[in-house]
């Protein structure tokens, strides 16, 4: 729970000294918080379930088409019912997981990984290919952020504020969702998955229901991903996407959800920042992939715990 | 849509799909020896595009280029090999987020040397040429790509089946430990195959260059088709890899042809559905 406290004051001084920040920097520190609720959904997955999925930009794409298609089509979620676009995003990446997961949570080990790859490719191509959807390579421009009542999200900082909300509210859902019986037992199927089964516990179902949670989580970073950048396009949803994902959550420390931010604070900070100022930004990038599986196998937050994972 | 559309499409289809084995052959080996999942593997590809046309540009050789290039990424892929990934053993995970770094790294490397425009692979003017054959063009170099992948899978499969270097490295497939206690150097093994995929996968990257072009991202999206053909097929399998790139090339075809808008989806969804019903995929073996 420390690091939780820890975690919410340092966001909580970030607040505070926000709207003393350049807008750039105020759009990068929303990208940290969308991305960091979409590594925290693989962090439920892989810290806490030991399930490596390299599909999770699946649940993200379709929380962001939906959100797209709902404001560009129909202009629903540009007011108040904007909650109401929350809501089916969420349940949009749940329902989706919960298709997938069917595939899924047979699979285990290198199998795993590979069926998430292909399902995340699967959404990656129905977004790259079918136009009359998704708007094929251009993808979809957004036309405007909400406004609910007097609140005007086409503020960035107000924005940042909406996106800083969703992240608290998430981290606290997790981490109540991790400390709980259920949470425990996830763990549990983590260390040792026969013994868990051996003692009665039905383990495919605590990892189907761990997995449509976290395509709830995917869906709801879509959701304020897609509001974020103004666009939404087959690139959101690459492999790359998912890879990146993975490595905010191994870099951070698996099995922390805090973690999942810091890993997001570093990649984006790479991605989006140092890449405006020099050409050479993906060696950094390159060498922290490789650095960190040489030298932090538990991650930052395991370094901070004194290698203890 | 009369004869003529499905032959071309079918033509068009088997020269994708022999392109595919090129890259696919050499991940399916890498993973069944040593169970690396090999995300540079689309790296491989590419750099072996930009070398080849390095040589191309100081030689004036397509010919040259070939082994050439192939045998620059062959011992790239060696030394990361030796130096990166033996150490780090059997982790699906951390091998996957290495290597991925890597192809990071190599493809900055690749925009720093060669730049960020689509380039060409020129082919020699005698197989730019097209001929016809019972009232249809047939382009001569999608016939040599097809005639090149089956010699070099006939050549794999000799190789493997029928030689003793073959039967070690199949030891190995099976049972790594039980290979080690007769006495095969496993761990030279995986570096000899090693080397091999990217030597295969820069092969590739050659001829695929002169259709597919050579650009940066090219890496990224070849790599999940090699997957898909290795998982259909069945990672290990080289027979599994032959068919899997013969129905992927297939489908690619006539997915773009036929329903454009599912193209990629009718691609990845018979490989999630294999994973989910037979992991070890068609010809895969437990």
């Amino acid at each position: 729970m420390k690091k939780i406290f820890i975690l919410l004051g340092v966001l909580g001084i970030v607040s505070v000294l926000a709207p003393f920040a350049g807008p750039f920097v105020i759009l990068l520190l929303a990208q940290v918080l969308v991305l960091g609720i979409m590594a925290m959904s693989v962090d439920l997955l892989l810290g806490y379930t030991g399930l490596p999925s390299l599909g999770q930009a699946a649940y993200l794409g379709v929380g962001a088409y939906l959100t797209a298609i709902l404001a560009t089509r129909y202009g629903i979620g540009l007011g108040w019912d904007f909650w109401l676009v929350v809501a089916l995003g969420m349940l949009s990446g749940a329902v989706t997981a919960a298709f997938f997961g069917l595939f899924a949570i047979r699979a285990s080990g290198v199998y795993f990984l590979m069926i998430t790859l292909a399902l995340g490719m699967c959404v990656w191509g129905l977004a790259y290919r079918w136009n009359s959807l998704t708007g094929g390579d251009n993808g979809i421009n957004m036309r405007g952020r909400p406004k609910l009542g007097e609140l005007a999200f086409s503020n960035d900082l107000v924005f940042f504020y909406v996106c800083l909300g969703f992240f608290v509210a998430s981290l606290l859902a997790l981490q109540l969702l991790v400390s709980s019986p259920f949470g425990r037992s996830l763990v549990g199927i983590r260390e040792r998955e026969l013994r868990m089964r051996i003692l009665g516990y039905n383990t495919w179902l605590h990892k189907y229901i761990a997995f449509v949670i976290a395509g709830a989580f995917g869906g709801l970073a879509g959701v304020l991903w897609a509001h974020l950048n103004g666009i939404v396009s087959p690139s959101d949803v690459i492999l790359t996407t998912s890879v990146d994902a993975l490595l905010m959550v191994v870099l951070g420390g698996p099995g922390t959800l805090v973690g999942g931010l810091i890993g997001a604070t570093v990649v984006v900070f790479l991605r989006e920042y140092l890449a405006t100022l020099v050409q050479w930004w993906q060696y950094v990038l390159g060498a922290v992939y490789v650095l960190t599986i040489l030298y932090l196998p538990g991650g930052i937050m395991g370094f901070f715990k004194g290698g203890k994972t | 849509m009369d004869a003529k559309f499905w032959l071309i499409q079918t033509f068009n289809g088997v020269s994708y799909g022999a392109l595919l084995f090129l890259l696919a052959s050499g991940l399916t080996l890498i993973f069944g020896v040593m169970r690396i999942v090999n995300l540079a593997h689309g790296a491989y590809f590419l750099l072996g595009g930009y070398v080849a046309l390095t040589v191309i540009k100081a030689s004036g050789s397509w010919l040259l280029a070939l082994p050439v290039a192939a045998l620059a990424i062959a011992i790239l892929g060696l030394f990361m090999e030796r130096i990166f990934l033996r150490p780090l053993g059997f982790d699906p995970l951390r091998q996957v987020l290495l290597t991925v770094g890597f192809a990071f790294l190599f493809q900055q490397a690749a925009l720093d040397i060669w730049g960020g425009d689509n380039l060409i692979v020129q082919p020699p003017a005698e197989l730019a040429r097209s001929i016809v054959v019972g009232g249809l063009h047939l382009p001569l170099y999608r016939i040599f790509m097809i005639v090149l992948a089956a010699a070099i899978g006939l050549a794999l499969w000799f190789a493997m089946e029928r030689t003793r270097i073959g039967a070690v490295v199949r030891a190995t497939v099976d049972d790594a430990e039980m290979a080690r206690g007769v006495g095969i150097d496993t761990s030279r093994v995986s570096m000899f195959i090693f080397a091999l995929g990217a030597f295969l996968a820069a092969l590739g990257g050659v001829i695929g260059g002169a259709f597919l072009g050579v650009y940066p991202g090219l890496d990224f999206e070849v790599l999940p088709i090699a997957f898909a053909v290795v998982i259909i097929g069945g990672m290990g399998s080289l027979a599994g890899a032959a068919i899997g790139s013969l129905l992927v090339g297939l489908a690619d075809n006539f997915g773009k042809a036929l329903f454009p808008e599912v193209a990629y989806f009718s691609l990845y969804a018979p490989m999630v559905l294999i994973l989910a019903m037979k992991p070890t995929g068609l010809l895969g073996r437990e």
